[in-house]
């Protein structure tokens, strides 16, 4: 079976959208994590404290966290790899456009592959700067809350995170979709009902992650 | 040197194939004395099927089944798109699932007496018995027929017929049971039974000691003339209607395979026997490429009437109730606008030649539904006919919701083709025609609904029958090459033929030239003939024949993807086919179902059938270009349906 | 009316083509489209040059030979076919782009011509029922639902003409293979092989170097016979189906 799903381009479609539900999910996770910082930086602080111990004593400090990571990395792989490969297969079958151009499809529709690409970066960049602190100068370790409140006091900072948050936003409002009908979820009366979650999605996810910056901004989280 | 008319007449041609005994017993009868070839055989044994429509693709699908190699083609890029897929009514079967006193008896009696008298009894009733076994073999296929709630076939009466014995897909039945027999074949495709040949057009049959064994075809694409051999020939290419240039069948549809055959040896029977459909929607202008037909089932709803007065330009909302002309209501009190195809379509045309005509160059007649509206409401009337509609909407622009629709009779079916016994063989040995290619069973004038069946019938269950008995009759046939003169000489001929019209580069497209043998046969051997008519274009057609090879004008070279040579060559047979359709009009003196002498009227003006003279199937052997032909007749008798004169005043 | 054609000329597949320009008059309104293109080659004809080569058949809509993308759209502004596609859809004066389907599973053959026979392929490899002739029972032997003949009916409607693969960013053939998968793997007499199907048209759908399906839209919104968008979950849903399936039959 996994050999008659990566082969096809049905099953990778699949793997892509069972590995993007899997990265959707930790997000919502995610984002309502980010929220506590408007808690102040004890809780905050605390919160990414107790990330660390979720499962002691049957597990050892910080296996969850890397237990998630792996999983994490594998969708993320799965997911870019998959996309990659079908891009590829994509731009191949259709290699020469037609003379007389004309906008297709929606933005967010149109958009999946660089929006893809953007996020990619910004992963990268956000783990530099907000887990390894390798990019981010006079970072402190188990001190997460002054991180962020550092990354979004810089102009550049606010502007890559608000960028990849719009990003973000359109990449769920049609990648959401788009799973559920990669996964045969889709028919025609649930149509309506699909679309409207993808929108509340992108929107919750948008709003709550970019809550943040605008709060550091101005002045309500300091 | 004698005239084309001075025809000879020859020696009768008999249908040695069916058996004798009662009716109902005789297919049972000749299958069984049909020999069979052994299934392990059958693999060694190659058929060539020419055409995939619904006899073509269900018999390729069905020899390959049996085990034998089958070479098919078609000259479309797929076997999906034969002109089959676009009938659209339905396809009878007397499967009487409505309790409504349907049996095979009647479907074959209601046949026999449509076909006016003109079919031979065996075949009908054959037809009628194999019509059931049909059904059930596109159900199994997964063809979607209309169903009722409960799950069951959904049946409705057609074409005037007393029984609901129509099972339909909407308005695309062709296109379902086309699939159909298209899935079957690519199934035989994928196992490697059929080899199949598209954009591959038949331009020669090889005749080789008598027997067919092959023919000549070009690639399409390329060019080539290439040779493929076989034990036996199967044409199952369709009808001739397009000789009229405007007509409801498809562009590319064409004369080609069934009149090379002719030219070959094959008998060609009852050419003037041609349908005229009353609804289809009248042509706009002489851009007009095709006409497309409207269900005959509008006419079950809607009224048809022209002004009384010549030459009245108003619209028809303007003309009030007393100065409208309810035509066929007035002549036909009885049937009203339910009269069969051919008698509604001679009023039409009758009323048009008054000047009473409505529409663009007073070639309509109008179909209205102000009346249905007004009973039913709209929305039952857009429920029961909203595609059709729609589809009179986007061609015309009017809305025939608010103004009547405008319809005007036109070339539909062919019910002349390559005369047949009955194993569907041709007067060539080995060489067979199914479909409306062959002169069939619907006489001189095919009932709706009627033609899916018979495609079907011939396709699944008669020629992979009787095919047999040919081939095991003749086990070891010597292989043929192209070395051999007989394919030499078909070769060079047909490449001849198509250098020539290269090499001509004349002033006048081929277009123009199948546009104006086209409204010749309008004209003359169209809805009525008259013997004056007849013998003008009799002496006309020469005369376009000889301009055509000294005018016409082919771009491009052979060597490639060509369609002005394709259609040049096409127009080159119906610059036969014509005069032969013209002969065999002039001939048959009587009237009798779509063939029309106006010499031939009773004194109500309808059709009067000459028994004593005229009962028989006119076979046409070819004797050159030009040259007078020699007629055979096959005698028609009548055991069970006894001939009468059909009344529907 | 008048109008300005630009016209894509290719003289094989293995020449490289171009738009090629031309001006037709008298046009009527009630010409269709390929009517109109049959008067541009009547005048090619006679001024000795090649006519402009199309597909095209029934023009009836119903055959799927006709395949022309007009103004960027497949089939043209209406969602029909192009032989049903009349010029009244055009002003006076209009310039008309007009190019072949364009999809790497649909080389050019010649001008506006391809090669569909990849849609055959994908039939061939699964989109039939194996009833040998002769062998099916008795018609109302099983009763079909009507929702089910429904929705087969409305699949099946299909004509194959390759529009989705035209329009789609991607050249993804889904809706079409979609449409015959649905089409026969919701009656009864489709369910021996409902597994089969799906993943042997899948896979030769695959091969035959369409691309995979980004949900885009485009195919349904070009298809001349309404074939919807969520045909392809149904599809997919099958496919899943059909994998797990397979697994436990070994196959």
């Amino acid at each position: 079976m996994p050999r008659t799903l990566w082969d096809s381009t049905v099953g990778k479609k699949t793997v892509m959208a069972v590995s993007g539900l899997i990265m959707l999910s930790y997000l919502v996770v995610h984002m309502m994590g980010n929220l506590k910082i408007f808690f102040g930086a004890g809780q905050f602080d605390s919160y990414a404290h107790w990330l660390r111990t979720i499962g002691e004593p049957f597990l050892h400090y910080e296996w969850a966290l890397w237990l998630i990571r792996v999983v994490l990395v594998a969708a993320v792989v799965g997911h870019a790899v998959a996309a990659y490969q079908l891009s590829r297969r994509d731009i191949r079958a259709r290699p020469g456009g037609y003379v007389h151009k004309r906008a297709r499809a929606s933005y967010a529709t149109r958009t999946m592959r660089w929006g893809g690409i953007i996020l990619a970066l910004f992963i990268v960049w956000h783990i530099l700067d907000l887990t390894t602190g390798t990019v981010h100068s006079g970072f402190r370790p188990g001190h997460p809350y002054q991180n962020v409140v550092d990354t979004f006091s810089t102009w550049y900072g606010n502007t890559i995170y608000i960028v990849a948050m719009a990003a973000l936003a359109l990449h769920v409002q049609h990648g959401f979709w788009s799973a559920a009908q990669t996964l045969g979820v889709g028919n025609a009366t649930r149509d309506r009902l699909l679309k409207t979650l993808a929108n509340v999605l992108a929107v919750l996810l948008f709003a709550g992650f970019v809550s943040v910056p605008v709060a550091v901004m101005t002045g309500v989280v300091s | 040197m004698t005239s084309y008319t001075d025809y000879t007449a020859g020696e009768p041609v008999v249908d040695g194939r069916a058996p004798q005994g009662p009716i109902a017993e005789r297919w049972d009868t000749r299958r069984f004395e049909a020999k069979l070839v052994n299934p392990a055989n059958r693999r060694k044994h190659t058929v060539i099927v020419v055409g995939t429509g619904l006899a073509g693709g269900s018999a390729g699908a069905t020899l390959a089944e049996q085990g034998y190699h089958v070479v098919q083609f078609c000259f479309q890029d797929s076997p999906r798109r034969a002109h089959s897929i676009a009938a659209q009514g339905g396809i009878n079967a007397a499967k009487n699932y409505r309790n409504d006193g349907d049996s095979v008896h009647r479907l074959f009696y209601d046949t026999v007496k449509g076909g006016d008298f003109r079919a031979r009894e065996s075949n009908v009733h054959r037809l009628a018995q194999i019509s059931v076994e049909i059904i059930d073999q596109c159900v199994a296929q997964g063809v979607p027929f209309a169903r009722e709630y409960g799950g069951l076939l959904d049946t409705r009466s057609f074409g005037g017929v007393q029984v609901s014995r129509t099972f339909y897909a909407r308005g695309q039945t062709g296109q379902q049971l086309l699939l159909g027999a298209y899935q079957a074949l690519s199934r035989q495709i994928a196992a490697g039974n059929v080899e199949l040949h598209a954009r591959t057009e038949m331009l020669d049959l090889i005749v080789v000691d008598g027997k067919a064994r092959g023919i000549v075809a070009r690639d399409l694409v390329t060019g080539r003339i290439d040779t493929y051999f076989a034990d036996a020939v199967v044409l199952a290419s369709g009808g001739y209607g397009n000789v009229f240039y405007l007509s409801t069948n498809a562009m590319n549809s064409n004369a080609t395979a069934i009149w090379r055959a002719h030219r070959r040896g094959a008998y060609f029977a009852n050419p003037c026997f041609t349908q005229i459909h009353p609804t289809c929607i009248p042509r706009t202008g002489e851009h007009q490429s095709k006409l497309t037909l409207m269900s005959e089932s509008l006419r079950n709803d809607g009224r048809i009437w022209v002004p009384k007065a010549k030459g009245d330009t108003r619209p028809a909302a303007e003309i009030p109730e007393d100065e409208r002309d309810y035509y066929l209501e007035r002549i036909y009190p009885a049937f009203g606008n339910l009269v069969p195809r051919d008698i509604a379509s001679r009023a039409a045309k009758n009323v048009c030649d008054e000047g009473r005509g409505v529409g663009p160059g007073g070639q309509g007649v109008y179909l209205d539904f102000a009346d249905a509206i007004a009973r039913m409401g709209r929305a039952a009337v857009e429920a029961k006919y909203g595609n059709l509609f729609d589809m009179y909407a986007r061609i015309t622009a009017e809305d025939p919701y608010a103004t009547p629709m405008r319809i005007y009779p036109a070339v539909h079916y062919t019910m002349g083709g390559l005369w047949v016994d009955y194993d569907l063989q041709t007067t060539v040995p080995g060489l067979f025609a199914i479909g409306e290619a062959n002169f069939s069973d619907h006489g001189a004038n095919r009932l709706g609904a009627s033609a899916l069946m018979q495609g079907l019938a011939d396709g699944y269950f008669v020629l992979p029958a009787t095919i047999n008995d040919y081939l095991a009759r003749n086990p070891h046939q010597e292989p043929v090459t192209a070395a051999h003169p007989a394919v030499a000489e078909a070769v060079a001929e047909t490449e001849d033929r198509l250098n020539l019209l290269l090499a001509v580069d004349g002033d006048r497209t081929p277009d123009s030239f199948h546009r104006e043998i086209g409204e010749l046969m309008w004209e003359y051997c169209g809805m009525a003939r008259t013997e004056s008519g007849l013998r003008k274009a009799l002496d006309r057609i020469p005369q376009i024949r000889e301009e055509f090879w000294r005018r016409i004008k082919v771009p491009g070279s052979g060597e490639e993807f060509n369609q002005s040579l394709e259609k040049a060559n096409r127009v080159v047979d119906y610059l036969e086919l014509a005069e032969l359709m013209c002969l065999d009009a002039l001939h048959r003196a009587e009237s009798c179902g779509g063939h029309f002498r106006e010499e031939s009227q009773t004194p109500q003006g309808e059709a009067e059938r000459r028994d004593e003279e005229f009962s028989y199937a006119a076979a046409w052997q070819f004797t050159g270009t030009g040259t007078a032909p020699v007629l055979h007749k096959e005698d028609l008798v009548f055991e069970y349906v006894h001939p009468t004169q059909r009344s529907y005043a | 009316m008048k109008l300005t054609l630009r016209v894509w000329r290719q003289k094989n597949a293995d020449s490289p083509g171009a738009m090629a320009t031309y001006e037709v008059d008298d046009i009527s309104a009630d010409m269709s489209f390929l009517e109109m293109l049959d008067t541009l080659n009547e005048e090619l004809t006679l001024r000795g040059e090649e006519p402009v080569a199309f597909d095209h058949d029934c023009r009836e809509g119903i055959c799927g030979a006709c395949s022309l993308v007009i103004n960027g759209d497949a089939h043209g502004p209406e969602r029909t076919t192009t032989c049903q596609l009349h010029m009244r859809s055009f002003s006076d004066g209009d310039t008309i782009d007009v190019e072949p389907w364009r999809a790497s599973a649909f080389p050019v053959v010649k001008d506006l011509v391809v090669d569909r026979s990849s849609f055959d392929r994908i039939i061939q490899a699964g989109g039939y029922i194996s009833v040998p002739t002769g062998a099916a029972p008795e018609a109302h032997a099983t009763p079909v639902p009507k929702p089910d003949a429904d929705v087969a009916f409305e699949h099946a409607e299909c004509i194959g003409c390759g529009a989705c693969v035209a329009a789609c960013p991607n050249g993804s053939a889904m809706l079409f293979t979609s449409a015959k998968v649905n089409h026969l793997n919701v009656l009864p007499q489709g369910a021996p092989e409902r597994e089969t199907r799906v993943l042997d048209m899948v896979g030769q759908m695959d091969d035959e170097g369409f691309g995979g399906c980004t949900l885009t839209g485009e195919c349904a919104t070009a298809c001349p016979k309404g074939i919807p968008l969520p045909s392809i979950a149904a599809m997919n849903k099958e496919w899943l189906r059909a994998t797990r399936k397979a697994r436990k039959v070994g196959r």
